[in-house]
């Protein structure tokens, strides 16, 4: 456990990154390591693009990931995974959903929201698992837990442990939507296209 | 067993106010620094917390609970020291009776802010002394050192973080509270806490004195430690910077500052002097470099390292090191620049897009504020030509019309909002009546603080204590300051908003337009059912699309509303000529 695991969490506001990172965070507190999540509030939430750096290890100094250095990026948006690619380092992975969410200039017609960002990801010397985390969502009973079936599909690829993650997860969300978000977390976890890892 | 917690810098600054025994905290929010009251009041039974109309009556009320003789803590933002700047110049000479610290959030990067300012230099101005804290831990335990200096030195004491500390979670150790005792009662003291002149040229030699003792003190304090490893490269540094030093360098000694005002002369001479190379690695201004070198130190600082913005790892290393990243990385890195930007704009279902929408049709000028509200800048809105400060929209409004005259006459608007109105707004209202404007100031009352969270404000009944209290009436306030004008809207209805604002520029007396509605994020505001766009009827004209909702998509030859965001609002179907927008199962009222 001396190197520091560093996991880049992107997305969009509203769409709950804030709460995934802490339940990384949180998860990674239990199981002894030294933390760091850092994130920034206010103007950025208005629909910007939301950040989450979280880092555990044995002892960590930076709350910031460096370009280059996240071992995953997880993406709650597809745009987002692309814009932030390249904090990624060599040989890491990318989980990204694959949500699209117009920013403002696209959806009024200005800019053209690229439309092969998928293959593009898919183009880089990256493992990328893609998920459509907003449908699973939708189906586990609440589109909001689109954070959550995320960090299911995430806890295949990262070393915490699972109960450690459910446990958390049951703690952080509002008591009546559990069995929901336990639900989203397994559509995420036992989703299909999984990475096998070596 | 020891209770460890994963806190944010603000959640560790407001437990250190708990434990060190603070009985009156204050605040008006601001990121970065507003969730430090927001938990500052989980503790409420101990510490009287509240949020004050501005930085400067925060200041003041703090101040007063000091002079009664208990510990208090103010919390503000970068700039809200400005605001606060008078009481706080003159609190330096007059000193504390109870303990008290000032912490600034500092917003490198400008986050969430108008400027960057680098507020140590405030802790210079005032002649008072400053820690920094580079974690969490540090954030809860300085408050308590602080508090102690504050009353061994008779001072106030900054506190100062940065976003990369106040939003950073790191592991922290929780302790228990401290009480402290409450005087008998308020103790007179004219020649300190009356600074008319005379008494205050008697204080200015002692807050002198002050300085050396403090000096003197931190010399020895722990609070500025050296880590020592190899001697090749020595760093100074402080906060944040100090962890990006730590991972860029861990073989390099570290004179890490926690008290950086007033700095340890001898400590650092006798550091500089072991090392082979001296760093100074701090952000944004040459704080400690320009001191130091003024003890006669060479140093490497700002002449490698960039002055504006937030430093990180990458940042330190490539500019001492050299930067030596691939080609690769650089093309990536233009493709990534190139994709479309993600503007934070209006939320779907906000208020306040009604108005800019109109003042847009009408092509004023406006001078708007701090605020959600300031994204009405935001194209295609684009409905905003002015942004200075807090409050700043109304004088300069006025200003505006002074200078122009008749070539401007109706056709300027000043925008500021319902908490901004409470912070700073009323003072320029009273000058444009005072001296005889005939301005139009539209206040947007989305009924809270929005920008920074849903924080309550003077207008919403509420206390942050969660009393219910005297809800302050914005017409009423205006009418009591001589406004004959005033009018209140509803800016969902587009018609008579316009209607409205169209009337009160054609007048040649100041009105005041309330524009009223709950901000769309309110938990007690219901969302409705998204509406859609009838393929049949939706010419795509692109009306729709100028009100720049999130919600309303450019699809394919024809507008599209993603029923994700959409709030239900109706603001897009008053503007569509076809009556193309419907909630589902078609338009029922
Ligand atoms: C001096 C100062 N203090 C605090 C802030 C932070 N701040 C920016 S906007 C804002 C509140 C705006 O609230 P309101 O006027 O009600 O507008 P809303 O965001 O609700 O539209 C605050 C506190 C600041 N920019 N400057």
């Amino acid at each position: 456990m001396t190197k520091t695991t560093n996991i880049l969490l992107a997305g969009v506001g509203g769409q709950g990154v804030l709460l995934a990172s802490e339940v990384l965070s949180k998860t990674a507190l239990r199981e002894d390591y030294d933390v760091k999540k850092s994130e920034v509030h206010g103007m950025a939430q208005r629909g910007g693009s939301v950040v989450s750096n979280v880092r555990f290890g044995k002892k960590v100094y930076s709350p910031l990931i460096a370009e280059g250095e996240a071992d995953i990026i997880l993406a709650f948006e597809q745009l987002e995974a692309l814009r932030w690619v390249k904090y990624l380092r060599p040989g890491g992975i990318i989980v990204t959903s694959t949500q699209r969410i117009d920013p403002l200039p696209v959806a009024v017609g200005e800019i053209d929201y690229p439309d092969d960002v998928l293959e593009r990801l898919e183009k880089m010397e990256y493992d990328v698992v893609s998920i459509d985390a907003l449908e699973l969502a939708r189906e586990a009973g609440n589109q909001k837990a689109i954070n959550i079936v995320l960090i299911g599909c995430l806890s295949n690829y990262i070393k915490l442990s699972v109960d450690g993650l459910r446990q958390v997860i049951q703690e952080s969300v509002p008591e009546k939507t559990v069995d929901i978000n336990l639900r989203a977390f397994e559509a995420g976890r036992t989703h299909e296209n999984i990475l096998t890892l070596n | 067993m020891i209770d460890k917690q994963l806190l944010s810098g603000n959640e560790a600054v407001a437990r250190g106010a708990y434990e060190a025994g603070v009985r009156v905290a204050t605040a008006y929010p601001g990121t970065p620094s507003t969730e430090i009251l927001e938990n500052i009041v989980k503790y409420k039974d101990d510490i009287y917390c509240e949020w004050s109309p501005n930085e400067k009556v925060a200041m003041e009320v703090a101040i007063g609970s000091s002079f009664g003789g208990v510990r208090s803590l103010v919390a503000m933002k970068h700039v809200g020291l400005n605001v606060a700047a008078d009481p706080f110049m003159t609190l330096s000479y007059t000193g504390v009776k109870g303990g008290l610290v000032i912490v600034t959030a500092d917003d490198p990067g400008m986050h969430s802010s108008q400027n960057e300012q680098d507020n140590r230099h405030y802790a210079r101005f005032a002649k008072v002394p400053m820690v920094e804290p580079a974690d969490s831990q540090e954030a809860k335990d300085f408050v308590g050192k602080a508090l102690d200096i504050s009353e061994e030195f008779d001072t106030p004491v900054i506190l100062r973080t940065t976003t990369r500390i106040s939003h950073a979670k790191t592991v922290t150790e929780l302790g228990e509270r401290e009480e402290k005792s409450v005087p008998e009662g308020f103790v007179r003291d004219p020649g300190k806490f009356v600074m008319v002149p005379d008494n205050a040229r008697k204080r200015h030699p002692v807050i002198e004195e002050r300085l050396k003792e403090l000096a003197e003190f931190a010399e020895k304090t722990e609070l500025n430690r050296i880590e020592w490893e190899e001697k090749e490269i020595g760093i100074i540094t402080s906060g944040v910077a100090y962890n990006y030093a730590r991972e860029v360098f861990p073989e390099a000694s570290i004179l890490k500052l926690g008290l950086t005002y007033p700095l340890p002369e001898k400590k650092i001479k006798d550091f500089a002097a072991e090392v082979s190379k001296l760093y100074i690695i701090e952000e944004l201004d040459p704080f400690l470099e320009e001191q130091i070198r003024a003890m006669g130190i060479e140093v490497t600082g700002k002449d490698k390292l960039p002055i504006t913005f937030e430093l990180n790892t990458k940042i330190v290393r490539d500019s001492l090191l050299g930067n030596n990243s691939d080609i690769l990385e650089k093309e990536e890195e233009n493709e990534s620049d190139e994709l479309p930007y993600r503007t934070p704009a209006l939320c779907p279902g906000c208020p306040h897009r009604g108005v800019f929408y109109t003042l847009n049709k009408l092509g004023v000028a406006v001078t708007g504020d701090i605020g959600c509200y300031a994204l009405g800048v935001v194209p295609p809105l684009s409905a905003m030509d002015s942004l200075v400060c807090m409050g700043a929209s109304i004088g300069n409004a006025f200003g505006l019309e002074l200078a122009l005259g008749d070539k401007i006459k109706g056709d300027v608007v000043g925008v500021i909002g319902d908490s901004t109105f409470m912070h700073s707004g009323i003072t320029g209202l009273i000058d444009i009546v005072y001296n005889k404007g005939a301005s139009t100031i539209i206040i947007l009352d989305n009924r809270i603080t929005a920008m920074t969270g849903h924080q309550q404000n003077p207008v919403t009944g509420k206390t942050l204590m969660g009393e219910e209290t005297e809800i302050i009436d914005l017409a009423k306030i205006s009418e009591a300051v001589g406004v004959k004008r005033v009018l209140t809207v509803d800016p969902y209805n587009l018609d008579q908003t316009k209607k409205v604002i169209q009337e009160e520029l054609d007048s040649d007396e100041i009105s005041v337009i309330i524009a009223r509605r709950a901000c769309a994020l309110l938990k007690y505001v219901e969302r409705k059912p998204p509406l859609h766009v009838d393929s049949e009827k939706c010419k795509n004209c692109g009306f729709c699309l100028e009100i720049g909702c999130p919600a309303l998509v450019q699809g394919d030859g024809q507008s599209r509303i993603d029923d994700y965001l959409c709030t239900g609002c109706g603001v897009c179907v008053e503007v569509c000529p076809f009556d193309a927008i419907e909630k589902d199962g078609g338009i029922d009222d």
